[in-house]
């Protein structure tokens, strides 16, 4: 992706980016998916008639039903309610956790492209050794040093996830600084700060952008994974990853309780790779 | 393209190549780099377990010690001497090959962690193969017929397995193949090689499933793009079969990039061997991670990390010096 095209594209990105929106059916499909998710977690909770915690002992394990349209777990709770009031944890957690990463990743990668020198190599030796590890190792660390829990997924995700933005806006950040009007702009004797705000990162964030819901997805799947191995989400707070593996015992006699939440999990994660793929279509300069 | 990558990493987000190095020939300049990355890891390891709240020996002596007890404990496990002398003391216990010793069994984490490296090795090296019969015929399908139902179901498919977590999808394997049909054992590792194979099937296709969404998409543009190229032409203009053209000219020149993406993701499927490993009640590297982390058994939860990451930096420098050598282009990077 060329700076240049980046900036033609960006005089008449208004209008046309709408127009692009209504013909990327990717978009249009992942934004209708993810509003029908959104209201079902907001709303749909009120209109159950549980609470996620409330226990009908007389129902234990129970099939489908009208009272509770995907049956109870083991304690009897109602599963639906608790798929939905999980999903208003793990959606909420996840893009709380990518907002720092995205900011700083971004800013840093910004710097680092135009300014270079030893903050650049300093950044990069970081980035280096922060992929050498993997990644599930890495997170599981570090959650276990910050300890279990969403205070443990927000700081890890801080340490490890802005690298991705970084790495991203730093290499276009390379060639928008080499070109033309960059150079004017320094000519014209704009400041460093104007010049990175009003003229750099306009063309670099659209990269970020498009990343963003990638990482969402990414970054919920991970939640709902230490959620499963015990480290994310604490109970009783309602999570896919804990429904999850609280219904594998359960698998050989009640197999929907581990499979349900793993389904709404995939779909959540459909409707965000849409919109990060409609997205990447709308946002290409032609 | 997106920058798809959080630990699955697309070539465009991959590692940054610099220029400087001057008359360094590539192999020397990328060994320089892994060395200085080894190093960084080892820092970010140490400084990691040391940056833990809480007390180790309190934790494992538990709140009724005696400041006693405590002390002892600490002074055996070197953490009442400075941070900067306690780093030295490791430095010099990790090149010896020494991890360290196990607060909880007592015993050094390297003979913990070496019966356990077999199955974690075979898991990855299985997932590995599993990844490749994956990604090449469905690639090669959706590339070979643009736009076509089977190209729009491979993407479709590759979208919706990138949200697809893993150790669930292990579950639904366990269900339907172990528990219904009951042709695969539900998880262990079994005796004798013949069934480490067979009970490593479904945890192999678990790990690979996490990185084949990306593998399909970089092949697939990759193939696009070398359908493009004119050397493609003048073979379709040559008289070669559409076969030929596909397996002789496309596929080789779109395999390199492809063994540059799988090599930086082994980094990802040997993190998520970790997850694998404790779905399918494996005895591997990372399922004693997951116990020692359980354990609060800070050693071995160091000594794990740090040889998991010097592993994926090993594997990177095998894949960039492989990828260098089948297209030289590389090396004037």
């Amino acid at each position: 992706m060329t700076s240049v095209a980046v900036s033609t594209a960006a005089i008449g990105r208004a209008p046309s980016a709408w127009r692009r929106l209504r013909e990327s059916p990717a978009l249009i499909a992942g934004l209708l998916l993810l509003a029908a998710i959104v209201i079902a977690v907001l709303v749909g909770p009120l209109l159950t008639g549980y609470s996620p915690d409330q226990q009908d002992t007389a129902n234990i394990l129970a099939g489908p039903s009208s009272a509770h349209w995907l049956g109870t777990d083991q304690l009897g709770r109602d599963v639906l309610t608790r798929l939905l009031y999980a999903g208003r944890t793990d959606l909420k957690v996840g893009i709380l956790a990518v907002l720092f990463p995205f900011f700083f990743g971004t800013l840093i990668g910004t710097i680092a492209g135009y300014y270079g020198g030893l903050l650049d190599t300093v950044v990069m030796r970081i980035v280096d050794i922060l992929v050498a590890f993997p990644f599930y190792v890495l997170i599981i660390s570090l959650v276990f040093v910050v300890g279990p829990g969403t205070r443990g997924i927000y700081i890890a995700f801080a340490i490890v996830d802005w690298v991705v933005y970084a790495r991203t806006v730093r290499s276009t950040t390379l060639v928008v600084r080499e070109s033309d009007y960059v150079a004017a702009a320094k000519l014209g004797g704009l400041s460093d700060a104007r010049i990175l705000l009003r003229h750099v990162l306009p063309n670099t964030i659209s990269q970020a952008i498009v990343y963003i819901m990638s990482d969402v997805v990414l970054v919920i799947v991970a939640i709902v994974t230490l959620g499963y191995l015990g480290l994310g989400v604490q109970p009783p707070t309602p999570d896919w990853g804990t429904m999850i593996s609280q219904g594998q015992e359960f698998l050989t006699t009640h197999w929907a309780l581990s499979t349900i939440p793993g389904i709404a999990v995939v779909i959540t994660g459909l409707s965000l790779s849409l919109i990060g793929d409609g997205l990447a279509d709308v946002l290409r300069p032609r | 393209m997106a920058g798809l990558s959080l630990g699955l990493r697309l070539p465009l987000t991959g590692r940054p190549r610099r220029a400087s190095g001057g008359g360094w020939s590539y192999t020397a300049r990328r060994l320089v780099g892994a060395v200085l990355v080894l190093i960084g890891v080892t820092v970010a390891t140490f400084l990691l377990l040391h940056a833990a709240p809480g007390n180790p020996a309190e934790q494992v002596l538990g709140q009724r010690a005696t400041p006693a007890q405590l002390h002892a404990l600490e002074h055996r496990w070197g953490l009442d001497s400075s941070l900067p002398s306690q780093f030295w003391r490791y430095a010099k216990q990790v090149v010896r090959g020494d991890l360290g010793t196990s607060f909880v069994y007592g015993k050094s984490v390297t003979s913990l962690v070496g019966p356990r490296i077999g199955p974690t090795a075979l898991l990855v090296a299985m997932a590995v193969i599993f990844a490749i019969l994956i990604t090449v015929p469905l690639a090669t399908l959706a590339a070979s017929r643009r736009d076509s139902v089977a190209d729009q179901a491979v993407r479709g498919f590759s979208v919706v397995a990138l949200g697809l977590p893993s150790f669930w999808f292990g579950i639904v394997l366990i269900e339907i193949f172990a528990v219904n049909l009951k042709l695969l054992p539900v998880g262990g590792y079994g005796s004798g090689f013949g069934n480490h194979l067979e009970s490593l099937i479904l945890p192999a296709i678990t790990a690979a499933l996490a990185i084949v969404p990306l593998l399909i998409r970089s092949l697939r543009v990759g193939m696009l793009e070398v359908l493009d190229a004119d050397f493609v032409a003048a073979a379709r203009g040559n008289g070669l079969g559409e076969a030929r053209v596909l397996f002789r000219h496309v596929a080789r020149n779109a395999a390199v990039p492809t063994l540059t993406l799988l090599g930086l993701n082994i980094a990802y499927l040997i993190g998520s061997t970790v997850i694998v490993e404790n779905v399918f009640a494996l005895n591997g590297v990372g399922s004693l991670l997951l116990q020692s982390i359980q354990n609060r058994d800070f050693p071995t939860v160091q000594g794990i990390t740090l040889l998991l990451a010097v592993a994926v930096v090993l594997v990177n420098l095998t894949t960039d010096l492989l990828a260098a050598r089948l297209d030289p282009r590389i090396r004037l990077q």
